[in-house]
């Protein structure tokens, strides 16, 4: 007799605008406090103490304008966001700082999450959307220098970037790119050479999320169909399907693989929560607590694996916390 | 039959007369099933074969090469192999060049598209013969550019012509589609404007598919004709006739193969599914030991049952319906109360009565708002459902946007669907009227007593008979059919005479008796529908009178659909109305009509008003017969 599924740990509620992003910085030892980052469409990103549960600070860098991605980069005093006021901005928040250093005007209206990759210590690469339609950029930060820019062929006709991942088998190795696009592709792009590697359409419809397990050389892409699409990646760098799952609703806003890769967790537009195991995408949970689309799911970096969370943000202005399948 | 010329120098015109003999004795199959294969194979290579094949074939008396030659073109695996077999026989041959450019394509229509193929490419395949296809082009584009034969040749034949042309089309190299390009032209215009003007749609697709591949042909740089129509399997078909498959890769499998290469092909074959399996099988090995080293299974999955699709809740009051419908923003609410409307409205009649009239107008002006499946179809049902709730307010509201202004022509058919579904519905005894309502799924009744009135009038009036017999002793009965008052009958003459009264007033959008006829055809086939299923009711009489007077100011419309319309009014009419009532009310009505119909028999282009005149005509003979044997 299977238990119920589990309630959420503890709601986070203040934001006042539906929640587009979310990034744990849980790291850290004592006595810094664990901390949730959140980007709502009001522009806003709030600093959440998970510790008392409500927001320390709140930061207002884009105009107004919707926060749709946030990454942390290196603990939590260097904080990313992006914005629909096409910018994307780096903030310093050591020391109680709330500044933010510098910003990289992206001119793209579109909503593809930006990816961020650690090449070395204080050495970035990030993937972007670039300005024209299907382009997608590479800068290095800080220097914002421009490493490539990722155009596919004439008439590819991919559509818009909607989610991008950077990824490398091991430190110094060659970075490379995965994007999903707006025709249903998922394609495979060397940074060095500015070129598509291979080219899978894994679905009918936009693909709205994608994640990817760079040790089992497997990942996950979900779209506005009912359908999640699990492939993977052989030795001559070619995407292959592995497996499909049909969901009972439609549409998954974001997917993400917990950074044990035990499990995993998509936003669905239905609402609800869904727990995989990564393995053999097993379904393992339906959370369902939130009344309007979920927008964004994480999990956080707790260094004791009985505190891990996990995060989601709805559009009905709430951040459920929960905790779910600690003990492996 | 296998004969061995030992380098002799053998006479073949014995076999051909044997040959003949058989062929046009009509043992073409059994004959030639045994010897066109082995004559295919043996001329494959060998030049010396394919010279005694061609003298087979030339040999044959005259009065039987028809046959021959008709089996060989309908054996033959291909063109190329019927080349082979015949050679230049049509060249050659008056009586085969006759056969194969006359008969076969003009005169004859019950080949299959592949003899139309073998023949045509056979025709293609030698320079001698390429001035045959021409000239069989020509020909066929004169036949379907007449409009006389569009107009009385039947829709088979039709359909075979045009095979052969775009067959011919893909066989026409360049020069020479240059050469008659002005021919192609000329034929294509005049033949595209007879098939237009037809009435039945697949005439109508027929000569839209021919024209555009000729048009393609012809027009290699600039615009092309393209017409809009349905694509079903039919028009695919026909349009890859026009790209010659290369032959040579259909073929290989068949030629030189004796068993033995039917076994060498499929030797690679299973290899390859071995290797296949091969491929699969260290796949296997992989998720076996996958299994094992599975530490998933101790993440014992939560309770989701719960876990089901979600679904917006629809209003359950017909009232929070009409208000989603009229005010609403919520899209997805919109499209969950479009989907339960009929329901609701079926369940709540009182309260669909209160505001009957509001919901008719509201889903008559109805659009789209998201692409739901079955829209239509969802919204006559939803109408439907309240006409038959509130009959005779609805079809006053109903019945008088019909001819109001600034309609669509879609609309009013729209009001005169509904009508007759729902007339339907309302005739039908209770029980029968849940299973009549699924029954009802196609959106439009088309040509519905037409057809009905056709294949069982003899059946019905057979029934009439037997109702009015008296009978001394029952037999074993048959099963009691539901039966309940029939609510058709207070509300019918609220559907029928609003929509007769108008007709001849033609407002600054509607004219009905001018442009609009393809609405007048559907107004009066819904005329007759209503007459038909007011079959005993109390205004039948009154409504059978003024239909016929209806047909009289109609009966010479130009128009060959309305005219089918007005001889269907007249079968229900005879079929619905008492034979006491029309033969004392209606008889200087019915022997005018008489008349008109034996003008109507012997006159009219339209086989189908033909065909129904005549119908007509032996329904009135019967009513006498019927007043004769019916005991007075």
């Amino acid at each position: 007799m299977a238990l119920p599924p589990p309630d959420p740990q503890f709601v986070l509620r203040g934001t006042s605008a539906a929640v587009h992003a979310l990034r744990f910085s849980c790291g850290s030892q004592e006595p810094d406090v664990p901390i949730l980052f959140s980007g709502s469409e009001n522009g806003f990103i709030h600093v959440w103490n998970l510790k008392t549960h409500r927001v320390d600070t709140a930061l207002d860098g884009h105009g107004r304008k919707s926060v749709y991605c946030l990454e942390t980069m290196g603990g939590k005093d260097r904080l990313l966001s992006q914005g629909r006021d096409q910018r994307i901005c780096l903030w310093d928040l050591a020391e109680g700082r709330t500044a933010v250093t510098d910003s990289v005007v992206t001119e793209n209206v579109g909503f593809c999450r930006c990816s961020l990759l650690k090449l070395a210590e204080g050495r970035w690469l990030m993937a972007m959307a670039a300005k024209a339609l299907e382009e997608v950029q590479v800068l290095e930060l800080p220097s914002k220098t421009s490493v490539c820019t990722l155009k596919p062929e004439v008439g590819a006709k991919l559509g818009m970037p909607m989610c991008l991942k950077l990824w490398q088998l091991n430190c110094g190795s060659q970075p490379l790119l995965l994007a999903g696009y707006e025709d249903g592709s998922v394609v495979l792009w060397n940074l060095s050479m500015g070129k598509a590697l291979s080219q899978l359409v894994c679905h009918q419809e936009p693909v709205m999320s994608l994640d990817f397990d760079s040790e089992k050389a497997k990942g996950i892409s979900g779209s506005s169909e009912k359908v999640l699409s699990i492939w993977s990646l052989n030795e001559q760098q070619n995407l292959q399907v592995y497996k499909t799952h049909k969901l009972v609703n439609a549409g998954i806003s974001d997917i993400t693989i917990r950074p044990d890769k035990k499990i995993l967790a998509t936003a669905g537009w239905d609402h609800r929560i869904r727990i995989f195991g990564w393995k053999k995408l097993k379904p393992l949970a339906v959370l369902d607590y939130h009344t309007a689309t979920v927008h964004c799911v994480s999990f956080s970096d707790h260094k004791n694996p009985s505190e891990r969370l996990l995060a989601a943000g709805s559009k009905d202005h709430r951040i459920s916390i929960w905790s779910i399948y600690t003990q492996t | 039959v296998c004969f061995i010329p030992d380098g002799l120098d053998c006479s073949i015109s014995f076999v051909s007369h044997v040959l003949g003999k058989v062929c046009v004795h009509g043992r073409q199959k059994e004959i030639l099933s045994v010897l066109v294969p082995r004559l295919t194979d043996l001329t494959k290579s060998d030049c010396i074969w394919q010279r005694i094949c061609w003298r087979l074939v030339e040999c044959v008396p005259d009065r039987w090469m028809e046959a021959v030659v008709l089996g060989f073109v309908q054996r033959a695996p291909g063109a190329d192999a019927l080349s082979r077999l015949l050679g230049n026989l049509v060249v050659k041959n008056k009586k085969a060049q006759f056969v194969v450019t006359q008969k076969v394509l003009l005169l004859q229509y019950c080949h299959t598209t592949a003899v139309l193929q073998n023949l045509l490419g056979y025709l293609s395949l030698d320079s001698l013969r390429r001035a045959l296809l021409i000239q069989v082009l020509q020909e066929l584009l004169e036949t379907w550019g007449s409009s006389s034969a569009v107009k009385h040749s039947p829709p088979e034949q039709q359909q075979y012509i045009s095979k052969a042309i775009l067959i011919c089309l893909s066989h026409l190299k360049e020069p020479e589609i240059k050469s008659c390009r002005q021919e192609l032209l000329t034929s294509m215009m005049e033949g595209v404007k007879c098939h237009l003007d037809s009435n039945l749609p697949q005439i109508r697709r027929l000569g839209m598919i021919v024209a555009e591949s000729i048009s393609l042909k012809i027009n290699t740089d600039g615009p092309v004709l393209k017409f809009q129509y349905e694509e079903d399997d039919e028009a695919r078909e026909l349009k890859s006739l026009l790209v010659q498959a290369p032959p040579f890769c259909v073929v290989p499998s068949l030629p030189d193969d004796e068993r033995n290469e039917k076994a060498d092909a499929a030797l690679p074959l299973v290899l390859e599914s071995n290797k296949k399996s091969h491929t699969a099988a260290p796949m296997m090995p992989d998720e076996a030991s996958d299994a094992e080293l599975d530490s998933d299974d101790d993440l014992i999955p939560y309770d989701m049952s719960e876990d089901k699709e979600l679904k917006t809740k629809a209003p359950v009051y017909v009232r929070d319906c009409i208000e989603v419908l009229t005010g609403s923003e919520d899209v997805d609410k919109w499209e969950a109360t479009v989907k339960a409307l009929e329901s609701l409205v079926r369940k709540n009649p009182a309260a669909t009565r209160e505001v009957s009239v509001e919901l008719a107008k509201i889903l008559l002006h109805l659009e789209e708002k998201t692409c739901i499946e079955g829209f239509m179809e969802l919204r006559q049902r939803a109408q439907v459902a309240v006409l038959t709730t509130d009959p005779i307010p609805v079809a006053k509201y109903l019945t008088s946007q019909f001819y109001s202004l600034n309609y669509s022509l879609r609309q009013r058919m729209d009001i005169l669907d509904v009508l007759v579904l729902a007339a339907q519905e309302l005739s039908y005894p209770k029980s029968h009227g849940k299973t009549k309502h699924s029954g009802a799924q196609k959106p439009c009744i088309q040509l519905l007593p037409g057809s009905d009135s056709s294949k069982d009038w003899r059946r019905i009036v057979d029934e009439r008979i037997k109702s009015k017999t008296r009978r001394f002793a029952t037999g074993p009965s048959q099963v009691e059919l539901a039966s309940g008052p029939n609510e058709f009958n207070s509300v019918a003459g609220h559907f029928f005479f609003p929509l007769i009264q108008h007709f001849d007033r033609p407002l600054t959008t509607f004219d009905l008796l001018g442009e609009d006829h393809l609405v007048l055809g559907r107004l009066v086939h819904t005329l007759a529908i209503l007459m038909y299923l007011a079959v005993n009711t109390v205004a039948v009489t009154a409504m059978g009178k003024a239909l016929l007077e209806f047909v009289w100011a109609l009966r010479f419309h130009t128009d060959s659909y309305v005219r089918q319309g007005l001889l269907s009014c007249i079968s229900s009419v005879v079929l619905s109305v008492p034979t006491e009532r029309l033969l004392e009310d209606m008889t200087e009505e019915l022997l005018e009509t008489q008349s008109w119909l034996g003008d109507v028999v012997e006159k009219d282009p339209d086989g189908d008003c033909r065909r129904l005149a005549l119908q007509n005509l032996l329904l009135m003979e019967n009513l006498k017969k019927k007043l004769k044997t019916v005991p007075s």
